[in-house]
């Protein structure tokens, strides 16, 4: 039987004998040390790039800070008691919201659905996957662009399409529904695809033995679908829904975009103005560096407080349910 | 279960590639006419004012130069991000040290945190440096993610045995060395799948890019971005643009697209 040291247990063993060899010495050494040298790269970038600023954040949100000013007037939380009267702020919140639930929802639908589609015995099974995956490589600014000219109000295409229909035009800049609508659709465009490939994977991770069984029971196919499949994708469905939350709380290059018309983006309205625009608008724009950070910080505890829930939430289903997690 | 689908399933699938390829051919229907492409009678013909009005686009923002600010902005971050985050996330799966599970919880639990929330630090910071205009302030605040470290870790934990490792340090292998010449071949697959998504997210990487580079040295989205923006738009010539950057990566997904499609299958599943 052959003894497998680890490499703690060969460093202890070697600091008992009396003398150890310089060779040996040098290994316990490289042994003790070299994980922290493999690791220390990634926390000291991460600490200076990552932590940092978000930390920092909070200490410009205390002051009264213009871009470029010498002498920031420190304010305490006035910023925030100012953002809590800001009527801008809380429309923000709701347009990212609002855009928000009108992009994950029909997403989540289509995607499952699509796996569905996805996990039949298809011909030319990857071409099929590649296809459903295109728009993922498509830019945001680009896209943003395309979908602008489609939903643009006199000549687009969409507006052509609906008058021919009958239904007629819709402004899709002015109107506050129409231009969540027209946002939620390039999000929805952008991520079914990708989303319903995650589903898929969770899908095929389900064991066969169980479809069969419901087979041999009876179960036809909508049965098993609704009892089984569904069922076992609840923790994947969930992922995806906090994923999405997360990245759709901090949406701007649509809503910057949208309407190349219309100045700094979000209408002129604000009709869709998000909370990532705002922060921009405001640091960028207005230069007020103090006031952004507070919607900065208050957005980082929005977002920290949905992924606290997807944990506690996730953990809960997995423990009960598949382990389909990413 | 080896039965063959129905037509209804192929003619829902191909309906939906259709839509999602639809918004790409749109794009260039438009850039290959001119502007009055939006305003007349819809065609699905292309015209022939592509070459045209590509030509306009280069000379109207600077194109080449934007084309190669991308390149060498995401080929910086993918190679270290890629590098980074194998190190790191060989020393977490295979190497054992004090503190080890903590610092793998930090990393875990920085995997939701919005870093891009902290934009305007950072900007005082480039400012400071006097990093703002230049391309060090789009690639030094991406060289690592956390993501890309769960992600090593997860896959070298079952890739690499653990006999292989001790069997190197037997032979008197210094851990770089195991790492150099154990963990990164077999990091090979995951490495190349973490490489085209961190390419492609720094590629498509607009609000940091918009907010501390110019006009005069853009990435290609910031130049897409300026070529749109103004009181009158030339569709033809913006979606010339749009369609000109987004061969490149249309090209990539061609060559990769089956890597994609596993990396995000394998990343669902896994982890």
């Amino acid at each position: 039987m052959t003894v497998v040291l680890t490499p703690v247990d060969r460093g202890r063993a070697e600091e008992a004998r009396p003398r150890p060899p310089r060779r040996h010495r040098l290994s316990a050494l490289d042994t003790k040390v070299s994980p922290y040298l493999f690791v220390a790269p990634f926390f000291v970038l991460f600490a200076a790039i990552g932590l940092f600023p978000l930390l920092y954040t909070a200490y410009v949100s205390l002051f009264d800070w213009e871009l470029g000013a010498d002498d920031p007037a420190f304010i305490g939380v006035e910023n925030y008691t100012t953002l809590v009267g800001d009527e801008q702020f809380w429309n923000a919140l709701f347009n990212t919201f609002s855009i928000f639930v009108l992009s994950s929802g029909p997403q989540i639908i289509i995607a499952v659905l699509l796996a569905a589609l996805l996990n039949a015995n298809l011909r030319a099974r990857t071409a099929w996957r590649m296809g459903v995956l295109l728009p993922y490589v498509a830019s945001l600014v680009a896209l943003t662009i395309i979908f602008g000219t489609l939903f643009g109000p006199q000549y687009g295409l969409v507006n052509e399409v609906l008058t021919a229909v009958g239904i007629g035009p819709v402004d899709w800049q002015a109107d506050t529904f129409g231009s969540h609508l027209a946002i939620a659709s390039m999000v929805n465009w952008r991520w079914t695809g990708y989303n319903a490939l995650i589903v898929l994977a969770a899908m095929q991770a389900i064991p066969r033995e169980v479809h069969e069984a419901a087979l041999v029971d009876g179960a036809g196919a909508l049965r098993r679908f609704f009892s089984i499949t569904l069922p076992m994708l609840r923790p994947t469905i969930i992922f995806v829904v906090v994923t999405s939350t997360i990245g759709g709380l901090q949406i701007f290059t649509e809503p910057k975009l949208f309407d190349p018309s219309g100045g700094s983006g979000g209408g002129a309205e604000n009709q869709y103005q998000t909370v990532v625009l705002y922060l921009y608008q405001s640091a960028f724009q207005s230069f007020d560096l103090g006031y952004a950070s507070a919607i900065a910080w208050v957005l980082f505890l929005v977002v920290i407080v949905i992924a606290g829930l997807n944990f506690l939430l996730t953990r809960r289903l997995a423990s009960t349910s598949s382990e389909v997690r990413r | 279960m080896t039965r063959r689908p129905s037509f209804t399933v192929y003619g829902l699938l191909a309906a939906f590639v259709l839509g999602s390829a639809f918004p790409f051919y749109w794009s260039f229907l438009v850039a290959s006419r001119d502007n009055s492409a939006l305003t007349g009678d819809f065609t699905l013909v292309p015209g022939g004012n592509f070459l045209r009005n590509a030509s306009r686009v280069v000379d109207t923002i600077p194109f080449w130069k934007a084309l190669g600010n991308s390149i060498i902005v995401s080929g910086t971050v993918t190679i270290s991000v890629v590098l980074l985050s194998s190190l790191a996330g060989f020393a977490f799966a295979k190497l054992r040290f004090r503190g080890r599970g903590a610092l793998l919880l930090f990393v875990i639990a920085t995997l939701a945190v919005p870093t891009q929330l902290g934009i305007i630090p950072l900007y005082m910071a480039m400012a400071e440096f006097g990093w703002a205009g230049e391309l060090e302030a789009v690639i030094v605040p991406n060289l690592v993610t956390a993501f890309g470290v769960f992600w090593m870790r997860q896959y070298l934990v079952d890739a690499v045995p653990d006999e292989l490792v001790e069997a190197a340090r037997m032979d008197g292998c210094s851990l770089w060395r195991v790492f150099w010449h154990v963990g990164l071949p077999a990091a090979r697959p995951a490495a190349a799948m973490l490489g085209v998504f961190t390419f492609m997210q720094s590629w498509n990487d607009f609000l940091w890019p918009l907010v501390v580079l110019n006009a005069d040295n853009p990435t290609i989205q910031v130049a897409l971005e300026k070529l749109q923006s103004g009181y009158y738009v030339d569709y033809s010539l913006v979606l010339a643009g749009t369609t000109l950057a987004t061969i490149p990566v249309l090209l990539v997904f061609i060559v990769l697209g089956r890597q994609i499609v596993a990396g995000i299958m394998q990343g669902a599943v896994k982890g």
